[in-house]
C-alpha cells in the first residue's frame, strides 16, 4: 500500500524540477506557436486546431483531478462538458426565443464562463452524492450511464435545445479593449476598442492559454493542499483513509465536483469558440478520448497529462484524419492501383479505435509488473531507503 | 425495510400498475409488445450471463463482451457464406448449415475470448482494479476497430435462413423466429445451469468465485478455471450474436457497445455475479425496453434503461436476486 506514497515522496524534488522544465517548454511553445504557424502556413487554421487541442487539455486537467488524484474512474466526463456547453449556448444565443420560454437571452461570456462552471459542478455533485459510496467499478458504470443519458436528454428535449438541429449562432465573447500586433495577422501594434472575438482565432488561442494557465496553477495548489493529500490517501487505500479521519464521501464529492467544473469551463469555451453545440459532440468517444489522454500522460501527473492531451489530440484529430489523404498520395506515388489505394485509405480512417485499444492496453500492462512485484515482495521497497530501521523510516515518511 | 429498498419497491410497483392498466386497455398490443420484449430479452440474457460470470469470478466488468457478441454475428455471417444457403425459404441445406455453423461460431468466439483473457486480462490480475477495466474498454475499441476494418461502417447483411412461417392469433402476430429465439436461449441457459451445478469444472468455478485463494489451496487450477469462464461466457455471447443475426438479419460494428451496455444493465439488475439473476434480468430489461419503445417512445428507451441502471446501483446495488456481501 505505502509503496507508491513512499516513492512519490522520495522523488518529489526531482519531479518538481522536471515539472518546471516541462512548464517552461510549454510556455515558450505556447508563445511562439501562433506566430510561427501563421508565418509558416500563411493562415490561422493551425491556431484554431491548437485552440481545439487546448479545450482537450483543459478537459484532461479536470479529469485528472477525478481519475488521477482521487482514483475515481469517470467514464461519463463528456456529460459535464455537454452541460457546460449547453448552459452557455442556451443563454447566449437566439435558441430560447423559439422555445416555450419565448425570450432570447444574451448573457455575457465572462459571466457564463463561471455560471457554466458552477452548473457543471452542481451536476457533478448531484450525480456524485448518491453514487460515490459505490465501489470503484460500479461508479464507472454509473458515470457511463450518466454520460449516455445526458446527450440523449439534450437530443430529446428538442423544444428547448433544438435537439438534432443543434444550437447555432452562439454569441462570441467581447472585451472593451484588445491589443493586436504582428502575431494576429500582418497589422502593426494597435489597441482595438470593443473587441469581438468572432473571426479572430488568435484571440481564442490566447484565451484558452490563459484558462489553461489558471487551471494549472489551481490544480497544482489543490494537489499540494490538505484536500489533495486526502484525495491521494483515498486513492491508495480508502479504508485506511477513512480510518485516518478523512470524510471519504465529502472528499470524493469535492473531487467529482471540482473535476466537473473544469469541464464546465471547457464546455462554455467550446460553445463560444465553435459557436455551434450539438448533442453529437459529447458522445462516449469524447469521454474515452479524454480518459486515454489522462492515462497516456500518467494518471495524477499534471504536466504529463497536458503532454498526453496534446500528443493524443495531434494523433487522433490531426494525424489520422489526414492519413487517408497522405496514404492515397503515397500509394499513388509508388504506383499502386486506384482500387488498392482506396481500400488502404479507407482502412486508415478508423485507426483511432485500434490506437485506443492498443494504447490503453500498453499503458496498463506496462503498469502491472510493478504492481504485482510489490504484491509479491512487500519489503522490496525498504532496500532503497537509506534508513536502517523500517519502522522509523515509515514514521519519517509520513511526517513529511 | 430501509428507505432505498422502499424506493425500489415503490418504483417497481408503479411500473407494474401502469403496465397492467395498458394490458387491460389494449390487450392485443400489450401481448405483441410482450412477445417482442421476450425475444429481445432472451438475447440480452445470453449476453448478460457472460458479464455476470466474468464479474463473479474476477470482479471485472468485461466491456469487450458486447463486442464479442457482435463479432459472433460477423463470424456467423462469414461462415454461412460458404454454404449454398437459400434466403427464399427453408431448405435442407439451410438446416445443415445452421446445425454446423451455430456450434462453430460459439466455439470460435470461445477461443477468441480465451485469447483476449490470456493477452489482455491475465497479466493484470494483481494490478489495481481500474487497470483491467480500462484495458477492457481498450479491448472493446480494438474489436470494434477489427470489425470496422473487416466490413466498414455500413450495416452488414446477415443471411435470412430461418423458416418464415408465421401466424396471427387474435390479432397478435408471431413467427417461427420468435419461438426459435426464445427456445434456443432457454436451452442454452438450462445447459449452463446444469454445467455450473453438476460438473466438476462448474464446481471449481463456483469455488473460485467465492474465494480464489482458498480455491487454489484446494488444488483448483485458477488460470484454467478463469479461462473456462471466459470460454463459456463467449459461447453464450457467440450464440447470442448468431441469434441476433438470424432474427434481425443486420449487424453493424458498433452494435456491441449499446447492446452490451443494456446486457450489462440486465446483469446488474439481476444481481451481478448471480447466474439465474442475469437470465431473469435479461428478460426483464428486454421487456422494459420493448414497453418503453412502444409506450414512451423509442427515443426515451436509452434514458429509461440507463436510468434503471443508475437507479438499481444507487438504491439496490445487489440487484433483484443478489445478496448483500461485505466489501473485501
Amino acid at each position: 500500500m505505502s509503496t507508491s506514497v513512499f516513492t512519490r515522496l522520495h522523488l518529489r524534488d526531482r519531479i518538481r524540477d522536471r515539472d518546471t522544465a516541462v512548464y517552461s517548454i510549454l510556455l515558450i511553445l505556447a508563445l511562439v506557436f501562433p506566430m510561427a504557424s501563421i508565418y509558416a502556413t500563411d493562415g490561422t487554421a493551425l491556431v484554431s486546431q491548437a485552440t481545439r487541442a487546448g479545450t482537450f487539455v483543459l478537459l484532461a486537467i479536470g479529469l485528472n483531478v477525478v481519475v488521477g488524484f482521487a482514483g475515481l474512474l469517470d467514464l461519463g466526463y463528456a456529460a459535464f462538458y455537454a452541460i457546460g456547453a449547453y448552459s452557455y449556448a442556451l443563454f447566449a444565443s437566439t435558441q430560447l426565443a423559439s422555445s416555450p420560454a419565448h425570450h432570447a437571452f444574451h448573457l455575457p461570456f465572462w459571466l457564463m464562463l463561471f455560471v457554466a462552471l458552477f452548473v457543471a459542478a452542481a451536476a457533478g455533485a448531484v450525480l456524485g452524492f448518491p453514487t460515490l459510496r459505490l465501489r470503484g467499478d460500479y461508479l464507472a458504470i454509473v458515470t457511463l450511464g450518466f454520460g449516455e443519458i445526458v446527450p440523449q436528454l439534450f437530443y430529446n428535449f428538442d423544444q428547448w435545445t433544438g435537439g438534432i438541429n443543434a444550437v447555432g449562432g452562439i454569441d462570441q465573447p467581447t472585451l472593451p479593449a484588445w491589443i493586436q500586433g504582428p502575431w494576429s495577422g500582418d497589422g502593426p501594434f494597435q489597441v482595438v476598442r470593443n473587441f469581438n472575438f468572432g473571426g479572430d482565432p488568435v484571440a481564442f488561442y490566447v484565451l484558452i492559454c490563459i484558462l489553461i494557465a489558471a487551471a494549472i496553477i489551481l490544480v497544482n495548489n489543490l494537489y499540494r493542499s490538505r484536500l489533495g493529500r486526502a484525495w491521494m490517501a483515498i486513492r491508495e487505500d480508502e479504508v485506511a483513509a477513512a480510518a485516518m479521519g478523512i470524510n471519504t464521501v465529502t472528499t470524493k464529492l469535492l473531487a467529482f465536483g471540482i473535476g466537473a467544473s473544469f469541464s464546465g469551463f471547457a464546455g462554455a469555451f467550446y460553445g463560444a469558440n465553435v459557436s455551434l453545440v450539438s448533442p453529437d459532440s459529447f458522445l462516449f468517444i469524447v469521454s474515452i478520448t479524454v480518459l486515454v489522454m489522462v492515462v497516456l500522460g500518467g494518471m495524477g501527473n499534471i504536466s504529463g497529462v497536458i503532454i498526453g492531451a496534446l500528443v493524443l489530440y495531434y494523433v487522433v484529430y490531426y494525424l489520422i484524419p489526414g492519413l487517408p489523404e497522405n496514404v492515397r498520395s503515397l500509394a499513388n506515388s509508388i504506383g499502386l492501383s486506384s482500387e488498392t489505394t482506396r481500400s488502404l485509405a479507407d482502412a486508415t480512417q478508423h485507426l483511432n479505435y485500434i490506437i485506443y485499444g492498443g494504447q490503453a492496453f500498453r499503458r496498463m500492462s506496462g503498469a502491472s509488473p510493478t504492481a504485482s512485484d510489490s504484491a509479491l515482495k512487500p519489503h522490496a521497497v525498504w532496500r532503497t531507503r537509506p534508513s536502517t530501521s523500517t519502522t522509523s523510516s515509515t514514521a519519517a515518511s509520513w511526517s513529511r | 425495510m430501509s428507505l432505498p429498498d422502499f424506493g425500489f419497491y415503490v418504483l417497481c410497483a408503479t411500473a407494474i400498475v401502469l403496465l397492467a392498466a395498458q394490458a387491460v386497455i389494449h390487450p392485443g398490443e400489450f401481448v405483441q409488445v410482450f412477445i417482442f420484449g421476450l425475444t429481445q430479452g432472451s438475447i440480452y440474457a445470453l449476453v448478460a450471463l457472460g458479464y455476470t460470470m466474468v464479474y463473479g469470478i474476477i470482479e471485472l466488468i468485461n466491456f469487450a463482451h458486447g463486442d464479442v457478441f457482435t463479432l459472433g454475428a460477423y463470424v456467423g455471417s462469414a461462415i454461412l457464406g460458404f454454404f449454398a444457403i437459400s434466403e427464399g425459404g427453408f431448405t435442407t441445406v439451410n438446416l445443415i448449415a445452421l446445425l454446423l455453423v451455430f456450434p462453430a461460431v460459439m466455439l470460435v468466439m470461445g477461443g477468441i475470448n480465451v485469447a483476449i483473457e490470456r493477452v489482455a486480462y491475465r497479466p493484470l490480475r494483481n494490478a489495481p482494479r481500474l487497470a483491467p477495466l480500462i484495458t477492457a474498454i481498450g479491448m472493446s475499441f480494438f474489436l470494434e476497430g477489427v470489425m470496422f476494418l473487416w466490413h466498414g461502417p455500413a450495416t452488414v447483411h446477415f443471411p435470412d435462413i430461418l423458416p418464415k412461417a408465421a401466424t396471427t392469433v387474435a390479432g397478435v402476430f408471431f413467427g417461427f423466429k420468435d419461438v426459435f429465439v426464445v427456445v434456443v436461449a432457454a436451452i442454452l441457459v438450462a445447459l449452463l445451469a446444469i454445467f455450473i451445478n453438476r460438473t466438476k469444472l462448474g464446481k471449481a468455478m463456483r469455488a473460485t468465485a467465492q474465494d480464489r485463494d482458498a480455491a487454489q489451496l484446494m488444488g483448483i487450477d485458477i488460470n484454467r478455471t478463469i479461462a473456462a469462464t471466459f470460454f463459456i461466457g463467449a459461447l453464450l455471447a457467440g450464440a447470442g450474436g448468431m441469434i441476433w443475426g438470424l432474427y434481425y438479419n443486420t449487424v453493424y460494428y458498433q452494435l456491441g457497445f449499446r447492446s452490451g451496455l443494456i446486457a450489462f444493465t440486465a446483469a446488474v439488475f439481476g444481481g451481478i455475479g448471480n447466474i439465474p439473476g442475469a437470465a431473469l434480468g435479461g428478460l426483464i430489461i428486454g421487456l422494459i425496453a420493448a414497453f418503453s419503445d412502444s409506450y414512451i417512445g423509442s427515443k426515451w428507451t436509452q434514458v429509461v434503461v440507463f436510468g434503471i441502471l443508475i437507479g438499481v446501483l444507487v438504491f439496490r446495488p445487489t440487484g433483484l436476486l443478489g445478496m448483500r456481501v461485505p466489501e473485501k
